[in-house]
């Protein structure tokens, strides 16, 4: 008797049953979800992110920072997440729409990345990076994370010192011999603004009521019925 | 080829000479030799390859001053060109030529097209030198388990496609009217690999879906090539060898069977577990989580198939190379299972989730189980293509103690550490780096440190293993019958079957 046709359908089906439940539905479920327009803010969102920004990305892919740094907020109560100030709220598939690759990780050697661009921001956030790509150490004592010298650039001055020298940043024994200069180069600058740009801020209507509540502890009634009160006096 | 080395009688006076069919097998072997040969030779290339990725980055990751200044030895580079070194160069190039070997045996048939083969075989190790380079040189696309660049890839699908379609003329060609569990398994696994890669391609990189839909389909794509790739082929090869060098049928011809199909229907569901806690929807989780559970059945019904193979003829072990790493690998198979589904659990996961326990699993079951198959495997193909021995017993013992052991200890570090480290980083209260208190870093580095040190035991176990299999192809064919290299001399009545 000759099986392989029966072993082929059912070597077929097995698979098509996992690519169907998880890919296809999925693609069907959520996989044109949309921007939502906020008539208050005026804008959409997510935002998309600016153009130096997404090169940085790039740079982010090729340096391979996602294999130490995850870019997704578990729920309050599950993890530390939210308590390590990770971000305000859970991430939710929304926020990664406009994103063309998705980088969500599996590993934190460090720590996550979604809202680095609110913890540090602006012309400080900006300085901090600065210092912590050259160095990590200079601005977290321990750290394990590499150095990337290589996204800076020493060069004599010729003329005017450039605006995007950074050698006052750093410490004593990083500065460069009399008469030159330490620069960022285009791709540690975009990557600089990718990450100051790594923020999900904005809350969606629909999603307010579902995610971002902190779970009520399981309580008996009695206590139930003094939280209310407790609530009630406040 | 009537005059192939009569390796039973020559331990094992008992067994019957059944010459014809002896002499088939042989030209069947012979028919794979070239073919086999190269594949086998690439895996050995890019395992050296991959190791010493992995060391690098092993020791970044307590030491990055390490080899800091280089760009292109960036520890997310290297760390990424360890891990497709050693799954498309070393762990699909050995399956290549495991299971082109196994085919023409089982299907009884001798390896027609070689060219085909070959062609295949070039391409492919082409395709992930290009690859891996790329990786190095800052084009990696930070997808994992598909990070090799876009000009790469659509050679390795060419390369995959002729390897594919020989094994259909292969299978249509046999003489074998039975067929085998093994073929089942090389069969499934074969049809299953490109339909996986090339969805995952297409959804991820050249038409990318929109938002985590792309995650989905990256841990349905990773994890599938882990459950329904290395783990078939890796499942095929125990069935194989385990009766064959024992001498006698497996234990269940039932179990084997239900084996295969609870694997091919659960595993292909359980991927998603790595998103335990992202945004994604969660019944995707929930059902990714159940059939991780699910997966105990075929896990725990091979596992009786064949350890109660085993049973009864355990002091095989002390004689038979094969036997030995199989075994290994058996059993890692089983344990790697087993734990894989228990941190499939939400609670255990919300523990063990981005941390190094991960990595301690991945190599359980890359490297304890579907390696050391590998490792067993080869031991007994190569003296059948090449009819030669294995030059030294010494140094096939110091690769399986250097390896198993460096194995044991890194899997059990890295799933300690793992823990250690989710569970500080759990508690908010402490910090994640810290020069003053105990932290969540520091919590890791000495674990860190003790798998750096397993990795040097693996490293050794590799270079004993690549001077044997290179002394082995250089070493002139005896013209006397030889008897095969053991680990001792077996007692007569041991029946060690050669065929």
């Amino acid at each position: 008797m000759n099986r392989a046709p029966l072993i082929f359908l059912g070597v077929f089906f097995a698979l098509a049953f996992s690519w169907t439940g998880i890919v296809l539905t999925n693609q069907i479920a959520y996989g044109s979800l949309e921007p939502v327009f906020d008539e208050s803010e005026g804008k959409a969102f997510p935002e998309s992110i600016p153009g130096v920004a997404a090169q940085g990305k790039l740079v982010y892919q090729d340096l391979g920072c996602m294999y130490c740094h995850t870019q997704q907020v578990r729920r309050p109560g599950f993890g530390g997440d939210i308590d390590r100030n990770w971000g305000e709220r859970q991430s939710v598939a929304r926020d990664y729409i406009r994103e063309r690759r998705v980088l969500l990780g599996t590993m934190r050697t460090g720590p996550d990345l979604r809202n680095v661009g609110a913890r540090f921001a602006g012309e400080g956030g900006r300085e901090w990076h600065i210092r912590h790509l050259y160095d990590p150490e200079i601005t977290s004592p321990g750290s394990i994370m590499p150095k990337y010298k290589f996204l800076f650039e020493t060069r004599k001055i010729v003329g005017e010192p450039s605006p995007r020298a950074v050698q006052r940043l750093l410490p004593a024994d990083a500065q460069p011999p009399e008469g030159y200069e330490i620069v960022l180069t285009d791709r540690g600058h975009a990557l600089i603004e990718y990450l100051l740009s790594l923020k999900d801020v904005y809350t969606y209507p629909e999603e307010a009521s579902r995610v971002y509540v902190e779970p009520q502890p399981e309580a008996k009634n009695g206590d139930n019925a003094a939280n209310t009160n407790s609530e009630a006096q406040q | 080829m009537a005059s192939a080395p009569s390796l039973a009688a020559s331990i094992s006076p008992s067994t019957p000479p059944n010459t014809v069919a002896r002499a088939e097998l042989s030209e069947i072997d012979a028919s794979t030799k070239v073919p086999a040969i190269f594949f086998l030779g690439s895996s050995l290339l890019w395992l050296l390859a991959g190791t010493l990725f992995a060391l690098i980055s092993s020791f970044k990751l307590h030491n990055p001053a390490f080899l800091g200044d280089a760009e292109w030895l960036t520890f997310g580079r290297v760390r990424t060109a360890h891990l497709n070194a050693v799954v498309y160069g070393w762990s699909v190039n050995a399956s290549f030529a495991v299971a082109l070997w196994l085919m023409a045996r089982l299907a009884r048939s001798i390896v027609r097209h070689s060219n085909m083969l070959m062609l295949a075989g070039v391409l492919w190790n082409v395709g992930v030198t290009i690859g891996i380079t790329g990786i190095l040189a800052g084009d990696s696309t930070s997808i994992e388990w598909l990070e090799m660049p876009t000009y790469a890839t659509p050679i390795l699908f060419v390369a995959y496609a002729l390897v594919g379609g020989w094994a259909v003329i292969t299978f249509r060609f046999g003489r074998s009217q039975h067929i085998y569990v093994s073929q089942w398994y090389i069969f499934a696994a074969l049809f299953w690999f490109p339909w996986l890669y090339s969805i995952a391609q297409i959804m991820i990189i050249f038409a990318p879906a929109r938002g985590t839909v792309q995650a989905l389909v990256n841990w349905w794509f990773a994890h599938n090539v882990l459950g329904l790739w290395f783990t078939p082929i890796g499942l095929a090869a125990v069935y194989y060898f385990l009766p064959k060098v024992l001498g006698k049928p497996i234990h269940s011809y039932y179990l084997s069977v239900l084996g295969f199909w609870s694997l091919a229907i659960f595993y292909n569901w359980a991927g998603v577990h790595h998103l335990v806690g992202g945004p994604v929807p969660a019944w995707v989780i929930t059902a990714g989580i159940a059939a991780s559970f699910m997966m105990v059945i075929p896990v725990v019904v091979t596992a009786i198939n064949h350890h109660l193979t085993l049973v009864g003829s355990f002091s095989a072990l002390k004689y038979s190379p094969t036997l030995r790493f199989i075994v290994f690998g058996a059993v890692n198979y089983t344990l790697a299972s087993l734990l894989g589904s228990l941190m499939a659990d939400r609670n255990i996961s919300e523990v063990v989730h981005f941390t190094h326990a991960i990595v301690g699993h991945s190599h359980h079951g890359l490297y304890a189980f579907f390696t050391m198959v590998m490792f067993g495997s080869i031991y007994y193909i190569m003296p059948r293509i090449l009819h030669r021995e294995w030059p030294s017993a010494t140094l096939i013992s110091v690769h399986f103690w250097t390896t198993a052991v460096g194995a044991v200890i890194m899997v059990v570090v890295l799933s300690v550490v793992g823990t250690k480290q989710g569970l500080a980083m759990n508690n908010a209260a402490i910090p994640f780096l810290s020069m003053e208190e105990s932290d969540v870093v520091r919590a890791t580095l000495d674990g860190l440190r003790v798998r750096s040190y397993s990795g040097i035991l693996i490293t050794i176990g590799h270079l004993a293993f690549a001077i044997n299999f290179v002394w082995m192809l250089l070493r002139p064919r005896a013209d006397h019958n030889t008897a095969p290299t053991l680990f001792r001399n077996p007692e007569p009545d041991l029946e060690v079957s050669s065929r």
